[in-house]
C-alpha cells in the first residue's frame, strides 16, 4: 500500500497564533483516514494547509509523490484533490445542476455517475433546478459532498461533514462514505462524532494543540475506551 | 429565447417593461420629434451597455471598479482624436476603433493582473489612482486631446444631419442623425445581448462563484485571477466601445462627458436602481436615471405651477425647478431603500425555498 499524502513537520501561522506546530502523518491510498480532535486542535487548518488555503510557514506536503506545499490552491485541486469545507460550503446563488456543472469543470458530467450520487442523495435529483440557497442544511451538506464526488478525485478531504445535521441525515451520509470508500477513494476526514467516525475509518489521527499526539487502526481505538477517554475525553478535560 | 441566453426576464412585468423600453427607443425618431427626446434616448442606449458591462464587475464578481469610465473615455477620446487628426472619414472611425479598443484591454489586463490576486479594496484603491491620473493626462496632454475644452468633430457624410436618405417616413425625415441613433440602439443591443450570453456561460457560473466565496472557487480548481481579469478586460471592452458611440453621438469627447467621476457615480447609482447581478438592470436603471436627469426639472416645474394655481401652501417652494436635485436624491434614497436588490430584484420577487 503506498502513501498518497505525507504530510511532514508542516507548520501553520495565521497572523501571530502558531496554529500547526509540526505534523507528521501520512493518508494510505484507497484507505479513509479519520482526523479526530477537540475544537481548536488545528483539524480545519490541516485541510485548509494542504489546500494552501492557508500557507504552510515550514515543513513538506507531498501529494502521489510530488511536493505541493508551495502550490497555489487551484493547482493542489487540479492534481485530483476534492476538499468539502466545513459550514455547508455551497454557491448559494447557483442552481444544484450550476453548482455540480462547476465542480466538474470543463468536462461534460458523466450521467451514470450522477445517476451514483442520486441514489445516496435524491433530494439533489429533486432540487436539480431549485437554487442551492433554498436548500435545507442536510441537502445543501449532501450538494457539498455530490460537488466533491462528482468527477472521480483521487484524494478527498472532508471536513466535518455532519455538524448540525439530523440523525436520519448523517445515516445517510454514513451509507455514501460507505460507498465512495468501496469504489476505492482515498479520503481524509475530519469528524467530531466519534461513533460516526468508527463506522467510517480505517485507520485514525487524533491531533491536540497542532501536532498529532495519536495513530493507529481505528477498530484498535473503537474497542479500547480507556484510550478513547484518553485522548479524547481527556485531552477536553485539559483544556476546559 | 436563444437570444436572450436562456436567461428571461422571469416575471411578467419585468418583461412588460423591458419591451415597453425597447419599443420606445426603436420608434422615439417617429413618434418624439426633436432633438432632446432623441439625445435621451441615446444616451439610455450609450449609458445601458456601459452600465451593463459595469454590472458584469460589480454584478457578477463583486469586483468595485473605478475606472470604469476611463474605459468609456478611452473609446470616447480614441475615436474624437482619430476623427479630429485624420478628418471625416470611415478610416479614422476604424482607427479610433482599433486603437481605442486594444488599449482599454491592455490598461484592464494590466490592471487586473496587478491588482487582482489581493484585496478587493486594493482593487479598487489601485482603479482609483488610475483613473485619477488619466484624468489628469486628458487634462494635461491638450495638443493630443484638446484639454480641457476636449475635441470636437465631423462624422463622415453618411452620418451627418444633412444627408437625408429619405425626405419623408411617417412624417420624419430620415437623415445621418436618425442613421446614427439606429447604429447606437443596434450596437447597445447587441452588448447587452452579448453580456446577457457571457455570464449565462460556464465562464460567467464561475464568476457567480468567485463573487460568493473566491477561496471555496480556487479550491474547485479554478484560477480565479485569470477569471476576474478576463471579466474587467471584457467589461472594459464594451465600456469603451459605448464611449466609442458617444463620441460619435456627441460629435466631441471632453472630460465633462467622458471621463468625470460623476459619470462614474451615476453608472454606480444606475447598477443598484435597476439591480446588480442582473444585465436587464441596466436598462431599467439606465432608463430611470436618464429619464429622471432630463425631465424632473420640467415635471416639477409644472408641478409647482400647478400647486400654486390651486393655492397650495409649501408645495409650489417644495417643488420648485430648482429643487429637482434634492428629490432626485431623494428619490434614488428611496429607490435603494424600499428595493435594496433593484428593481428587477424586485419585480423577480424572493426565491422560493425548496422544500
Amino acid at each position: 500500500m503506498t502513501d498518497l499524502l505525507t504530510l511532514e513537520g508542516v507548520h501553520t501561522n495565521i497572523g501571530r497564533y502558531h496554529i500547526l506546530q509540526g505534523v507528521d502523518f501520512v493518508v494510505p491510498e484507497g484507505k479513509t483516514t479519520m482526523l479526530l480532535g477537540r475544537n481548536g486542535a488545528g483539524k480545519t487548518t490541516t485541510l485548509r494547509t494542504i489546500m494552501a488555503l492557508w500557507p504552510a510557514s515550514q515543513g513538506q506536503i507531498a501529494f502521489a509523490g510530488r511536493r505541493i506545499e508551495a502550490m497555489a490552491t487551484p493547482d493542489i485541486a487540479r492534481l485530483g484533490i476534492g476538499y468539502v469545507p466545513e459550514s455547508m460550503a455551497v454557491f448559494s446563488d447557483l442552481t444544484v445542476k450550476e453548482n455540480l456543472i462547476l465542480a466538474a469543470r470543463e468536462q461534460a458530467m458523466d450521467t451514470a455517475r450522477l445517476d451514483w450520487i442520486f441514489g445516496f442523495f435524491p433530494a439533489l435529483r429533486k432540487f436539480w433546478l431549485s437554487r442551492a440557497g433554498s436548500l435545507s442544511g442536510g441537502q445543501k451538506q449532501m450538494l457539498s459532498i455530490a460537488r466533491a464526488i462528482v468527477e472521480p478525485r483521487k484524494l478527498l478531504l472532508i471536513d466535518e461533514p455532519t455538524k448540525g445535521l439530523a440523525p436520519a441525515i448523517i445515516g445517510s451520509l454514513i451509507e455514501c462514505f460507505a460507498e465512495i470508500k468501496r469504489s476505492g477513494a482515498t479520503i481524509l476526514l475530519v469528524e467530531q462524532n466519534f461513533h460516526v467516525a468508527q463506522q467510517i475509518g480505517d485507520s485514525v489521527l487524533v491531533m491536540d494543540n497542532g501536532m498529532i499526539v495519536h495513530r493507529g487502526d481505528m477498530a484498535e481505538l473503537a474497542s479500547d475506551i480507556p484510550l478513547q477517554e484518553r485522548l479524547l475525553g481527556l485531552s477536553l478535560e485539559a483544556h476546559q | 429565447m436563444m437570444i436572450l441566453s436562456g436567461d428571461p426576464p422571469r416575471s411578467r412585468a419585468l418583461s412588460l417593461i423591458l419591451i415597453a423600453i425597447v419599443v420606445v427607443l426603436a420608434i422615439t425618431p417617429f413618434v418624439f420629434p426633436g432633438a432632446k427626446p432623441l439625445n435621451v434616448a441615446a444616451k439610455i442606449c450609450i449609458f445601458a451597455a456601459l452600465v451593463a458591462s459595469y454590472d458584469l464587475l460589480l454584478g457578477y464578481t463583486g469586483t468595485v471598479s473605478f475606472a470604469h469610465t476611463m474605459f468609456y473615455g478611452i473609446g470616447s477620446y480614441a475615436v474624437a482624436i482619430a476623427l479630429y487628426g485624420m478628418g471625416p472619414s470611415w478610416a479614422a472611425v476604424a482607427t479610433g476603433i482599433v486603437i481605442g479598443l486594444p488599449l482599454a484591454a491592455l490598461l484592464a489586463l494590466g490592471i487586473g493582473l496587478f491588482s487582482l490576486r489581493v484585496e478587493a479594496i486594493f482593487f479598487a484603491m489601485i482603479t482609483l489612482a488610475v483613473a485619477s491620473a488619466f484624468l489628469v493626462l486628458a487634462s494635461q496632454l491638450s495638443w493630443l486631446t484638446g484639454g480641457e475644452d476636449g475635441r470636437s468633430f465631423s462624422l463622415p457624410e453618411l452620418l451627418r444631419p444633412g444627408t437625408v436618405f429619405i425626405k419623408d417616413l411617417f412624417g420624419v425625415r430620415i437623415n445621418g442623425r436618425i442613421l446614427t441613433y439606429y447604429i447606437i440602439l443596434v450596437g447597445c443591443a447587441a452588448m447587452i445581448l452579448g453580456l446577457l450570453r457571457v455570464v449565462n456561460s460556464p465562464f460567467g457560473r464561475v464568476l457567480q462563484a468567485v463573487r460568493e466565496n473566491r477561496f471555496r472557487a480556487e479550491a474547485l480548481g479554478y484560477r480565479t485571477v485569470f477569471h476576474l481579469t478576463y471579466a474587467n478586460v471584457l467589461a472594459a471592452l464594451v465600456a469603451a466601445s459605448a464611449g466609442v458611440l458617444n463620441a460619435m453621438w456627441l460629435r466631441y469627447a471632453g472630460p465633462d462627458t467622458s471621463l468625470s467621476f460623476s459619470i462614474m457615480l451615476d453608472i454606480l447609482l444606475m447598477v443598484v436602481i435597476g439591480g446588480m447581478g442582473t444585465i436587464y438592470g441596466a436598462i431599467i436603471g439606465a432608463t430611470i436615471f436618464i429619464l429622471a436627469q432630463n425631465y424632473l426639472q420640467a415635471l416639477m416645474g409644472a408641478a409647482s405651477n400647478a400647486a400654486a394655481e390651486a393655492g397650495l401652501p409649501l408645495l409650489p417652494g417644495l417643488l420648485h425647478p430648482d429643487r429637482w436635485l434634492l428629490w432626485l436624491g431623494l428619490l434614488f434614497v428611496a429607490s435603494v431603500y424600499f428595493f435594496p436588490t433593484g428593481v428587477v430584484g424586485r419585480l423577480r420577487g424572493a426565491p422560493k425555498p425548496a422544500e
